[in-house]
């Protein structure tokens, strides 16, 4: 009774950091989709590329992963807004079907990930850092240092992003234009160029998402698939524009998906989300928390 | 004799805004009833309400004596159930008379009393186009027409379905002092066929024209009802809505 | 897009007329075949059929009614996996009744994915649909009666029966055989009623409904033979590789290609996923032998990203625009 307590208590425990590291994995489609409309199903293929980017930083330079995805964050920032300027000109300004804009995504996420195969190969890669390995020992309590490092950086941006978008002038303005476009305007502030910035964000928190990920677990091109699942799971479940709704199903994930790795094994997890999202869909579309 | 349409205590919220508070409005059968109020006030959300878009929270809609609470919003189109949208909503990749096709496929056909064939639809096509003076565009994509000409075609579209009741909501905007009057002579030409009309309105002038009973909307709630020159020197109408 | 009025290289040519003369293309290109006497024609030509197959199936759901499924590995596997398990469990079962199987079943699921989520937004629809490839992809990887995660094996009969010859000719036909029938049922939805419901509600569900469309009815008439036919199009691909297992069987390359061939090709009109099809398939095969098998992958992608860009109407539209 009492191994099974522990187990139980750490699978919890581990579904907890690891749905903190969802909620960073999934704050840029909060934004992209939850607040621009815009349906990024290609989010993972970049949180991937962040992978990559830690990848070769940490085995070609030595440097600590994480910090490599920071220094690339900017890089990241400027190719979501490329990317969005794209998908405005060719769509949006259009007023085309969303089947377009969709199908451009998954085009993006399909060469994307073609495309890491054909440098990296389908091999698993992984990083070294000195968290890596080591826990940290409550008691009754483990915690993994790679599930704890990358959930308190999560945790970190998510709450920066928060903050960003609740106290300052551009932050306010990209809540207002996933609202009121016409208002936005009126206030002198060019609504496209507000969507483009929010975009930018969103692309970057998958540099910091990436790095993340190659802590938690070794990586290879296709696993990016897995999590569009988690994603939109966890975006609709937590309601689609409320931040504090996402962490909370995020968290809800993390924790549904580490016990049903404990407890059936861990090649069921990726139906978890999406058995998550088709219930949700099917029941309460507008989530927990949603509008 | 009842109603054609008996609208009983119906509301609407979005969230925590009240959209339509307790509206009770009865149509008999042949009648010409318009609805005016200031924007925002409720009417287009009434319309959908009644035409099954939106669902209400509260209160009923019954329709040639039925009840059509739960039903979607094809279901009432095709009871005789029509309406134009306030922003003209043509389907793009169509053909006019393919547009117009649509509804004839979907209600005239399904209903029991009798099945159209490809000729005659067609021909029905062209007349219904013909009533709104667009038979020579029948072959021609929504985006070629003016924003008038797209007012026209929704309410040709809507003529399509064969209507008992048509709702017309704010067919008139934007036009030509001529073309309202074509609109309002196509209205009442359609009433004398026996179709009851509901016009929506800001143009006051074919609203009293064309009424024989009028209904006044303000912030959700129905502040008049009665002929219409009652109506407009009613001083609570003419503080909400006339005298602005 | 595309008018279902303008439609594409036989205008006027429907119903019976269109289906013999789908049937008549078919034999001269069955007959073409064996007096070939290639077995590389004949399994590359299996694979541009099974494109044509899937392409249009998936173009009934996507082109004409405007929900996009990303689900098709779910709905081919379905159809794959079914073969494998009905093998095993009737050895003498012939293929066209395990394929019929598979479109049964195959159908039934796109019904139930339907009435899941076609309430919602379309966008919904897309997302749940990547949802649903990759939880039919766990279950059967856990379950070990069709391989599992292992794979399975199926023997290829050494001859053909009924027409004799190596067995991929008889995998060749059965393919024709789905692609006229599919192609059939395509060009026949597209001046009907329920082709004109599928394009209202492409153009504005909103509009469909308050015109007397059945707008969930017929979406979910478009999702069961949408995936039905995908189904079918799986039944015989364990037959044709001999070894299935997870990864290959649910490829994206699968995906990709099913919504890229009808993408360039034009969504349009029925002739739009051949055209794709043909032309997509052919340039991978192309670059398969000459460069490598990597990036003939890829340019399903890139072309399919340049398309929706540049040229929405694909290679059908553009030819109808210049008329």
């Amino acid at each position: 009774m009492a191994v099974s307590l522990d187990l139980l208590m750490n699978a919890v425990i581990s579904g907890l950091l690891l749905g903190g590291f969802y909620a960073a994995v999934s704050v840029g489609v909060a934004i992209s989709f939850g607040m621009l409309d815009v349906v990024n199903i290609a989010h993972p293929a970049f949180i991937l590329l962040g992978s990559y980017v830690a990848f070769i930083g940490n085995t070609v330079f030595g440097i600590d992963p994480i910090l490599a995805a920071t220094i690339l964050l900017p890089a990241f920032y400027l190719l979501g807004m490329a990317l969005y300027q794209v998908y405005y000109v060719a769509f949006e300004r259009r007023d085309d079907q969303s089947l377009r804009g969709l199908s451009f995504f998954f085009g993006v996420l399909f060469i994307t990930e073609v495309t890491l195969v054909l440098i990296f190969g389908v091999d698993y890669r992984t990083v070294q850092a000195p968290y890596i390995g080591p826990s940290l020992n409550l008691g009754l309590f483990n915690l993994p240092l790679r599930l704890l490092v990358p959930f308190l950086v999560s945790m970190v941006m998510v709450v920066g992003l928060q903050i960003f978008l609740s106290r300052t002038f551009v932050g306010r303005a990209v809540q207002a234009v996933a609202q009121d476009q016409q208002a936005l305007r009126l206030m002198a502030a060019n609504p496209t160029k507000i969507k483009r910035i929010a975009f930018g964000l969103s692309i970057a928190t998958a540099s910091l998402a990436g790095a993340c990920l190659i802590i938690i677990q070794p990586v290879e091109p296709s696993i990016g698939r897995e999590y569009i699942g988690r994603i939109f799971a966890i975006c609709v479940l937590g309601g689609l524009g409320s931040f504090p709704g996402m962490v909370i199903a995020a968290m809800t994930l993390g924790i549904a998906e580490s016990l049903t790795a404990t407890f059936f094994g861990p090649s069921w997890a990726p139906a978890v989300s999406f058995g998550i999202l088709l219930v949700t869909l099917a029941v309460r579309p507008s989530g927990i928390l949603g509008r | 004799m009842t109603a054609l349409l008996e609208v009983a205590g119906l509301g609407k919220r979005f969230g925590g805004f009240v959209a339509l508070e307790s509206i009770d409005l009865e149509v008999q059968q042949g009648e010409r009833l318009g609805l005016i109020g200031p924007n925002g006030s409720g009417k287009s959300t009434l319309v959908n309400c009644i035409c099954g878009t939106l669902r209400n929270e509260s209160g009923s809609v019954r329709f040639a004596e039925e009840a059509l609470d739960g039903l979607s919003a094809h279901e009432r189109t095709r009871r005789g159930l029509a309406r134009s949208f306030q922003l003209p909503r043509p389907f793009a990749s169509l053909s006019l008379a393919e547009n117009i096709r649509i509804p004839i496929l979907y209600t005239v056909n399904a209903r029991a009393t009798g099945h159209l064939g490809r000729a005659a639809i067609d021909a029905r096509c062209l007349e219904l186009l013909g009533q709104v003076g667009l038979a020579a565009k029948a072959g021609r994509r929504p985006r070629d027409l003016t924003q008038i000409e797209m007012r026209k075609l929704e309410l040709a579209r809507a003529m399509a379905a064969e209507p008992k009741l048509l709702i017309a909501d704010e067919a008139m905007a934007g036009l030509s002092h001529a073309e309202v009057d074509e609109i309002i002579a196509l209205l009442i030409r359609l009433n004398a066929e026996g179709v009851t009309v509901i016009m929506i309105e800001h143009i006051m002038r074919a609203v009293m024209e064309f009424s024989q009973r009028l209904a006044v909307l303000v912030a959700g709630r129905k502040i008049a009802d009665g002929p219409p020159q009652d109506v407009v020197r009613d001083p609570e109408v003419v503080r909400a809505y006339l005298g602005e | 897009m595309a008018s279902l009025v303008a439609s594409g290289a036989a205008p006027g040519l429907r119903g019976v007329p269109f289906t013999l003369a789908l049937i008549a293309v078919a034999v001269a290109i069955f007959a073409f075949g064996r007096w070939l006497d290639s077995s590389y024609a004949f399994f590359i030509g299996y694979v541009v059929v099974q494109y044509i197959v899937l392409g249009t199936a998936w173009n009934i759901l996507g082109g004409y009614t405007g929900y996009v499924n990303f689900g098709i590995t779910a709905f081919f596997a379905i159809g794959a996996y079914s073969t494998v398990a009905l093998h095993k469990l009737v050895p003498t079962l012939p293929l066209p009744a395990m394929i019929v199987v598979s479109g049964v079943l195959a159908g039934l699921v796109g019904l139930g994915t339907g009435y899941l989520t076609l309430r919602l937004r379309g966008v919904f629809f897309s997302i749940a649909t990547l949802a649903l490839a990759v939880v039919v992809q766990t279950l059967i990887t856990n379950w070990d009666f069709v391989g599992g995660a292992r794979g399975a094996y199926v023997l290829r009969p050494k001859v053909a029966p009924l027409i004799g010859g190596e067995y991929v000719q008889y995998l060749f036909l059965l393919m024709l055989g789905m692609c006229v029938i599919v192609l059939a049922t395509a060009r026949g939805i597209e001046r009907s009623s329920l082709g004109y419901g599928f394009a209202a509600i492409r153009d504005d569900e909103g509009a469909a409904e308050a015109s007397g469309v059945p707008t969930l009815k017929l979406k979910l008439i478009a999702t069961t033979l949408s995936g039905g036919f995908m189904g079918m199009a799986g039944a015989p691909l364990p037959f044709y590789v001999t070894y299935l297992d997870p990864a290959s069987g649910f490829s994206l390359n699968y995906a990709v290609n099913a919504i890229a061939m009808p993408l360039i090709g034009g969504t349009g009109s029925w002739l739009g996923p051949v055209v794709g099809a043909v032309l997509v398939g052919g340039l991978q095969e192309y670059l398969r032998v000459t460069i490598s098998s990597a990036v003939n992958v890829l340019v399903a992608g890139v072309l399919m990203v340049a398309f929706v860009i540049a040229a929405p109407q694909g290679i059908v539209g553009l030819f109808q625009r210049k008329r």
